[in-house]
């Protein structure tokens, strides 16, 4: 079998590599709508001493 | 590994994306979807849509990571049994490291992640969960006593609890409840399928009821368990997860039911090889379409409740 001829194992793995690659960036956009969720909601708001209050 | 060893075949194929997929046990995956965004929805505790989502794909990857797991210890029951014999590692895909892996690592994603979107109570849950699947029911109780399917079902049934967690941060009678119905309805449910797939068992040397106390007394304890659980699903309708709609859902769906389990209760395995198990395979139908009804009749309450209607 030629080097460069596409082997059906070339196209699992291209598909396994789209596949996490895509579950990667969904992961990080996630992460960022949870953070901008939870920072507009004040959770990561330090409690207020005393003297503040 | 270079394109010139594609030529030796020795090499063990490699899993595919799907392969991987298939572990988590998709189609478990989505009762445990729908039952945690019911536990989640039904709470009094409005939840930002943003980490309702979050929550329930953690939920779900969670529950996906405990069916990989079941599927790394249980690989040489899996290749015995014909029902499992497809899935990635008995049929040689993805290998018994590989599953070890995966769900090892997506158990630990899914619980921190489920802590970080939402609270440490609901992410304790699902740990518990998890290690309630693959340690006491996968591990343990699956191959040793035939109550396995009794006390096992409760890793299903924790999904609600934790979404109801997720929205409270604690435990509550409500949450209970929908503990308790996919709890008693989980035995009835596989007895029925084991029933019908008595050989698989039989072949795998799991001790399902119908193996080490005999079909006839299996056929009792699924009418038993019917009952008990008949009584559990319409009383709910009367607790504040309940209402008119969920006692008319439950009413109905528990008198089909009961006449399920009451047909194989009165008939012997004669009558069943005659017609295939025709009543036993009806039967686990309904138990499908049994469950996720009661779920939606729970979720359309809430929903009526957040609009001044619903409940009594």
């Amino acid at each position: 079998m030629a080097l460069g001829k596409q082997h059906e194992i070339h196209t699992r793995r291209y598909g396994r590599n789209l596949g996490v690659g895509l579950l990667l960036a969904a992961f990080i956009a996630i992460i960022f709508g949870l953070t901008i969720v939870k920072v507009t909601r004040g959770d990561y708001e330090p409690p207020r001493t005393e003297a503040e209050s | 590994m270079s394109d010139a060893s594609l030529n030796n075949p020795s090499l063990e194929p490699e899993a595919s994306f799907g392969d991987f997929y298939a572990l988590l046990k998709p189609r478990v995956m989505t009762l445990v979807v729908f039952t945690a965004l019911v536990g989640l929805l039904a709470a009094p505790v409005a939840v930002h849509p943003m980490i309702v989502f979050a929550s329930i794909l953690f939920i779900a990857v969670g529950g996906g990571a405990s069916g990989a797991l079941n599927m790394w210890w249980d690989a040489d029951i899996d290749a015995v049994m014909k029902r499992t014999q497809k899935r990635p590692i008995p049929s040689g895909q993805v290998t018994e490291g590989e599953a070890l892996a995966f769900g090892v690592a997506l158990s630990g994603l899914s619980v921190v992640m489920l802590g970080l979107a939402s609270n440490w109570f609901a992410a304790g849950l699902l740990c518990f969960t998890i290690f309630f699947y693959v340690v006491i029911y996968t591990m343990w109780l699956k191959r040793w006593t035939p109550q396995n399917i009794v006390i096992g079902g409760a890793a299903g049934a924790f999904p609600p609890m934790i979404g109801w967690a997720v929205a409270t941060g604690g435990i509550s009678i409500e949450s209970v409840l929908m503990f308790c119905l996919t709890f008693m309805w989980t035995p009835p449910h596989f007895w029925a399928l084991a029933l019908f797939m008595r050989k698989d068992y039989d072949n795998a040397g799991v001790p399902m009821l119908t193996v080490t106390h005999g079909r006839r007394s299996t056929r009792i304890h699924i009418f038993v368990y019917t009952v008990l659980l008949a009584i559990l699903a319409v009383g709910t309708s009367f607790t504040s997860i309940g209402g008119p709609v969920y006692l008319a859902v439950a009413v109905v769906l528990n008198v089909l039911f009961l006449k399920g389990a009451w047909d194989i209760f009165r008939r012997d395995d004669d009558a069943s090889e005659a017609d295939n198990f025709k009543a036993e395979r009806g039967f686990f139908k309904l138990s499908l379409l049994y469950l996720f009804l009661h779920f939606s009749a729970i979720l359309v309450e809430a929903i009526l409740q957040r609009f001044g209607l619903g409940g009594w």
